[in-house]
């Protein structure tokens, strides 16, 4: 069962995420990576919340991950996951799994990247299984 | 330095309402502290210390309403949690002179205010994760469920053991005649509850109340020169967990950094405690936090918690003994002052004689405010009967 007439909420990029939201309008999931430790993060900040360096710079993911834990709100309707996937990059964000039974959903499931329109903003990544 | 014996809780109150139709948020505040300082045989003119979170207007509002004059201010706010850290505060402002008698309060109204969620939401949307998060739609209830599926599936934690915490929960709420919830229920009636959110049931959510609280945290002097039984802080310990720049670890709690201080600080070890209030928004809460405060090992809680070892009089670990936040009471959706407020009175002999700990003389209030998956807060007290 999917949740494709839930309305999802539109994100108000500010000026350091746009670029994040520029790649989601062209199917990007896009990263940041310090150049000074090497430490990718998530959500993307101008500054390195490991070592506090300005030195961050975009990276494109493969958009391939895994669920680390899921919860599908039933009383909501449309009932919709929410969920945590971890990226093969190594972070872990929050997003919905989305075109899936959701009583098939297993932590550990391997998943990818599939961006789903927002009520009149820029697309967002939602996870589908593989 | 140190603050373990610096400072004593002299005045509690719980307000006896849980849906408060009539009543303004600052009234509950005002009534609350009232009826705090006449537990502690102080008045208004004593209070020379003030925490407030941000339940209602703030510390400056409040001050103004209730006509405080503190030379110390607080208005740390982690949501739930803000006001077992508010003690720990106050027994450090005590111990350097900073104030002698500190009030904190509390007061809210989800139930009956039509625009409580919606105030809650407008102070989220500007924060930098909120477009990152909030079009997966993430309510409270689903992110402890990511937390408790997590705990499942690193340690085989199961929905009757979850239940358990409950259950044992509700058969000190039936002694409660003010708590919320007062029927005694089974593993099978919160198996057989509706899913809110995998895998947690409605049973396995905390009540939703109206209501308040106040402490009074005096100094050893003025402690002393009251007629009231003298719970002494002995130790206090906070620290926030969250995401961590995306390296999520949902298999513990901030109770894993606020916990051991606070039991060194107090020179005691868990197995000295022998009543706790653990923060119970959910089951899972209290699974977690037993776990991270060193109760049982890590994984284990599941099994701590089940066939009743949280009931008083049954088990080990007398836990709750008003009923919690699952069947009492969690004002304005922060259950931390109820925490400290159930442990004072088990220390005070105070509680219902039919969940009273015989001669208990150290307890623990622990509690988790914000979201366990997101950005939490843990703050963790050790108090003793002198």
């Amino acid at each position: 069962m999917s949740e494709a007439s839930r309305r999802i909420a539109a994100p108000r990029p500010d000026p350091e995420s746009a670029p994040f939201w520029d790649a989601a309008r062209r199917g990007a999931l896009l990263l940041k990576r310090c150049r000074a430790c090497g430490n990718a993060h998530y959500f993307p900040r101008p500054i390195c919340p490991f070592c506090m360096s300005a030195e961050t710079e975009w990276i494109e993911a493969t958009g391939a991950g895994t669920i680390y834990s899921f919860s599908v709100m039933r009383r909501a309707a449309p009932s919709y996951a929410l969920a945590y996937v971890t990226l093969d990059e190594g972070v872990t964000m929050m997003t919905n799994l989305v075109d899936c039974d959701f009583d098939a959903l297993k932590v550990g499931m391997r998943v990818k990247v599939a961006f789903k329109p927002s009520d009149g903003g820029p697309p967002v990544p939602m996870f589908t299984p593989l | 330095m140190s603050i373990k014996g610096k400072a004593y809780i002299a005045g509690i109150y719980e307000h006896p309402t849980r849906k408060a139709d009539d009543t303004s948020v600052a009234h509950l505040h005002a009534e609350s502290a009232k009826g705090a300082l006449e537990d502690a045989g102080l008045g208004l003119g004593d209070v020379d210390g003030y925490f407030c979170a941000g339940d209602g207007s703030g510390v400056l509002t409040m001050a103004n309403y209730l006509g405080l004059r503190p030379r110390h201010i607080d208005s740390t706010d982690c949501g739930g949690s803000s006001y077992i850290l508010h003690v720990g505060h106050a027994a450090e402002a005590i111990a350097l002179g900073k104030c002698n008698v500190a009030l904190i309060t509390l007061a809210g109204r989800p139930r009956t205010d039509p625009n409580f969620a919606a105030s809650m939401r407008a102070n989220n949307a500007a924060s930098p994760e909120y477009p990152f998060e909030h079009p997966f739609a993430p309510t409270t209830v689903a992110m402890y469920a990511m937390a408790a599926a997590r705990h499942m599936h690193e340690f085989g934690t199961t929905s009757e053991q979850l239940a358990w915490v409950k259950v044992a929960a509700s058969h000190h709420a039936q002694w409660n005649p003010n708590a919320m919830l007062r029927e005694v229920v089974t593993v099978a009636d919160v198996l057989a509850s509706p899913m809110i959110a995998d895998p947690l049931h409605r049973l396995d959510c905390c009540v939703i109340t109206d209501g308040g609280g106040a402490i009074v945290v005096t100094s050893p002097e003025i402690a002393k020169s009251l007629a009231r039984p003298r719970v002494k802080v002995l130790g206090a310990g906070e620290a926030p967990k969250h995401q961590m720049g995306g390296r999520i670890d949902l298999s513990f709690s901030a109770a894993r950094w606020s916990g051991p201080p606070a039991f060194a600080e107090a020179g005691i070890a868990p197995a000295d405690i022998q009543y706790a209030s653990i923060y119970d928004s959910f089951t899972i809460t209290v699974v977690m936090q037993l776990e991270d405060l060193g109760f049982c090992a890590k994984g284990a809680g599941g099994r701590f918690v089940a066939d009743g070892n949280l009931i008083s009089g049954v088990g080990r670990l007398p836990f709750n003994t008003d009923g919690g936040g699952l069947c009492n009471n969690h004002p304005s959706n922060r259950g931390g002052l109820t925490k400290v407020i159930e442990a004072v009175r088990q220390l005070r002999g105070e509680a219902h004689p039919k969940v009273q700990v015989p001669n208990c003389g150290l307890a623990i209030a622990s509690g988790i405010g914000g979201s366990l998956a997101t950005r939490h807060a843990s703050a963790t007290v050790i108090l003793e009967r002198e």
